[in-house]
C-alpha cells in the first residue's frame, strides 16, 4: 500500500483534496468563458457609455447616457424593438399551433415505424444549415419562385419579401426546437388518462384541451425559450426574406461599424428580453426539462 | 387510448403532411436548383445540368472558403472538446456553490443572440485589443467559435458521465492506479463515444455558423457560409450558391449522422 502511495504523489495529493481537483478541472474552462466571453460582454456594456468623436469618427472612451437615451426615446429604435418582440411571439405561437397536432399524431396515433421516421424527419433539418434554409425560403417566395408558380392557377400571388415571410422563415428555422419537446411530453402522458377523460364523457378535442395541453405546458415553455430567443436575436432572416423589415439584430449590425457605442447600447435590449424570458421560464420549472 | 373521431384523425394527418412539406420542399427546391442550367435560380427549372457543380469544384474562392471553414471548425472543435469535457467532469463529480452558475455560463454563449455574441467579440477585438497593439486576426474567429461550441461537448459527455458506474473508478484506485491511469484505462473508454459525438456536433455547429463569423472574421477571409452570404447580397441568386449550399447540407449532416450512430450504439 505504502509503495503505491509513494509512487503516485500527485494522484495521492489530488485524491485527498477534492477542492484542488475541482479547481484544476474548472480553472481552464472558466478562465476561457469568463476571461474571454463574459469579459467581452462586460466590455460591450462599457462601450455603450462611450461616444463617437464627431470630427474623427473614432470611438472615444468617456461617459455618456446618450446612447441609452436614444434606445428608449427614438421612435425608430422603439418601433424596431416592438416589431421584433411581436415577430418572436408570432413565431412561437405559429410553432405551437403546428407542434401540438404533430406531436399528438406522432405520439398517440402513428404506428411505431412511422413515429420513429417522423422523429428523424423533424430532427434532421435542424442540422441542414442556417443560411441554407434562408436561401431555400428565398427560392420559394421570390418573385419567380415556387410559391407563386404553385399558386398561379388559383390566382393567388405571394406577398413577396415582407414581415409575414420573415415570420414564416423564422418558424421554418426554429420549429424543431418546439416540435421535439412537445412530442416527447405527449408521449409521456399515460394512456389511462385518456381513458379516464373519455370515461368522464370528454370527446377528443375536449381531452386535448383539458388534459393534453395542461400537461405539456412546461414542454411548450421549454420550446418557446428557443423559438422566442432565437427569433428575437436574428437578423439575417429579416435581411434576406424581409424586404425592408428591420429587426433589433439588423439595427445592431448596421451600427457596429458606424457607431459601435450605439450598437453596444442597443445590444442590451435583446439581452434584457432573453434574460427576462429565461427567468420567467425558470420560475415555471420548465428549464429542467431541457 | 386517445379516442378521436375519424375527422379529427384526418385533420391531424393533414397537419403532419403540411409540416413535412413545409420542412422539406424548400430544401429540395434548393438542391434541384443546384442543377439548374440557368445562371439565375427560379422555378420551374427549364433545363438541368451539372455545370455549376463542375464550376464550383475548381473555383478558387470556394476552395479557399472551404479550407477556412474546415480549419476554423477543427480548431474550435479541439478547444471545445477539452474545455467541455473538463466542465462535464467538474459538474458530474462535485456538488459546490456556484454549480448552477457554471452550468449557465456554458450555455450562455449559445443562448444569447448570435449578433450580440458577435458584436461583443468584435468590440473587444477592435476597440480594446487593437488599440493595445494586439491584433488577433484569424485566431479571433476560432476563439469565438470555440466559446459557443463548448456546450455541445459538455452536454454529450455530461449525459454519459451521469449514467456511468462511479464504483469502477474507485475499484481502479483500489487496485493502485493513479488518476491519470484510471482516466486513460477506465473512465475514458466509457465515455469515448459520447466525447467523439459531442466533438462532431461542435464541428458541425462551427461549420454552419455565420452570424458570429460575420463580426469576427478578419477582412478578406471567408468561411463557406460567409462566402454564400456575400453572394446572396448580390441582386440575382446565382445557381452556384445553391451548389455550395447543398455541399454545406451534406457536410453538416455527415458529422451529425455519425454522432447519432455513436450515441445510439451505447443505448
Amino acid at each position: 500500500m505504502s509503495t503505491a502511495t509513494e509512487s503516485r504523489p500527485i494522484s495521492t495529493y489530488l485524491f485527498r483534496r477534492p477542492r484542488v481537483r475541482l479547481f484544476s478541472l474548472l480553472a481552464l474552462p472558466m478562465t476561457w468563458i469568463v476571461g474571454v466571453y463574459i469579459l467581452s460582454l462586460f466590455l460591450l456594456l462599457i462601450t455603450a457609455f462611450w461616444y463617437v468623436d464627431p470630427f474623427t469618427s473614432l470611438v472615444r472612451p468617456g461617459f455618456t447616457l446618450d446612447n441609452f437615451q436614444a434606445v428608449f426615446t427614438e421612435p425608430a429604435y422603439i418601433s424596431t424593438s416592438l416589431r421584433t418582440l411581436w415577430i418572436a411571439l408570432a413565431v412561437t405561437i405559429l410553432s405551437v399551433i403546428f407542434a401540438v397536432p404533430l406531436g399528438l399524431y406522432m405520439a398517440k396515433i402513428a404506428p411505431a415505424w412511422l413515429r420513429n421516421a417522423l422523429a428523424v424527419a423533424i430532427t434532421l433539418p435542424l442540422w441542414a444549415g442556417y443560411l441554407v434554409k434562408i436561401i431555400a425560403m428565398r427560392l420559394v417566395f421570390t418573385e419567380e419562385g415556387f410559391f407563386n408558380w404553385l399558386m398561379a392557377p388559383f390566382g393567388i400571388k405571394g406577398p413577396g419579401f415582407s414581415m409575414p415571410i420573415v415570420i414564416l422563415t423564422l418558424t421554418y428555422l426554429w420549429f424543431p426546437y418546439m416540435a421535439l419537446p412537445v412530442y416527447t411530453a405527449i408521449r409521456q402522458i399515460p394512456t389511462n388518462l385518456f381513458d379516464a377523460s373519455s370515461d368522464l364523457g370528454a370527446r377528443g378535442f375536449m381531452t386535448i384541451y383539458r388534459v393534453v395541453i395542461p400537461l405539456i405546458t412546461p414542454a411548450i415553455i421549454a420550446g418557446s425559450v428557443f423559438t422566442f430567443s432565437l427569433s428575437l436575436g436574428d437578423y439575417l432572416a429579416a435581411r434576406f426574406t424581409g424586404g425592408a423589415t428591420q429587426m433589433i439584430g439588423s439595427m445592431i449590425a448596421a451600427n457596429i461599424n458606424l457607431n459601435p457605442p450605439m450598437a453596444a447600447a442597443f445590444s442590451m435590449v435583446p439581452i434584457t428580453f432573453v434574460v427576462i424570458y429565461l427567468m420567467v421560464a425558470r420560475r415555471t420549472g420548465s428549464l429542467e426539462r431541457m | 387510448m386517445l379516442r378521436l373521431s375519424r375527422a379529427t384523425k384526418a385533420f391531424l394527418l393533414v397537419v403532419v403532411a403540411i409540416v413535412l412539406v413545409f420542412m422539406y420542399a424548400p430544401l429540395f427546391i434548393l438542391i434541384l436548383n443546384s442543377f439548374n442550367e440557368s445562371q439565375i435560380s427560379g422555378w420551374p427549372i427549364e433545363s438541368f445540368s451539372t455545370k455549376w457543380w463542375i464550376f464550383a469544384k475548381d473555383y478558387q474562392p470556394i476552395r479557399a472558403a472551404l479550407l477556412n471553414s474546415v480549419l476554423v471548425a477543427t480548431g474550435a472543435m479541439i478547444i471545445a472538446s477539452i474545455l467541455g469535457t473538463l466542465v462535464a467532469f467538474a459538474l458530474k463529480g462535485f456538488e459546490f456553490f456556484g454549480r448552477a452558475t457554471v452550468n449557465l455560463l456554458v450555455v450562455l454563449p449559445i443562448a444569447l443572440p448570435g449578433v450580440v455574441t458577435g458584436v461583443a467579440f468584435s468590440n473587444t477585438y477592435s476597440n480594446f485589443l487593437s488599440p493595445a497593439g494586439f491584433n488577433i486576426g484569424y485566431f479571433g474567429m476560432i476563439v469565438a467559435h470555440a466559446t459557443f461550441c463548448i456546450v455541445m461537448v459538455f452536454n454529450n459527455v455530461f449525459a454519459r458521465l451521469k449514467r456511468m458506474n462511479p464504483h469502477l473508478q474507485e475499484a481502479s484506485a483500489d487496485l493502485g492506479a493513479g488518476l491519470w491511469q484510471t482516466f486513460r484505462l477506465v473512465t475514458f473508454p466509457q465515455f469515448r463515444t459520447a466525447f467523439v459525438a459531442g466533438a462532431l456536433l461542435a464541428f458541425a455547429l462551427s461549420f454552419d455558423e455565420v452570424v458570429v463569423t460575420i463580426f469576427t472574421a478578419p477582412p478578406g477571409v471567408d468561411t463557406l457560409p460567409l462566402w454564400i452570404l456575400k453572394e446572396m447580397a448580390r441582386p440575382n441568386q446565382a445557381s452556384v450558391v445553391n451548389v455550395v449550399a447543398t455541399v454545406v447540407i451534406l457536410l453538416s449532416l455527415i458529422p451529425v449522422y455519425i454522432s447519432q450512430r455513436l450515441t445510439q450504439e451505447r443505448q
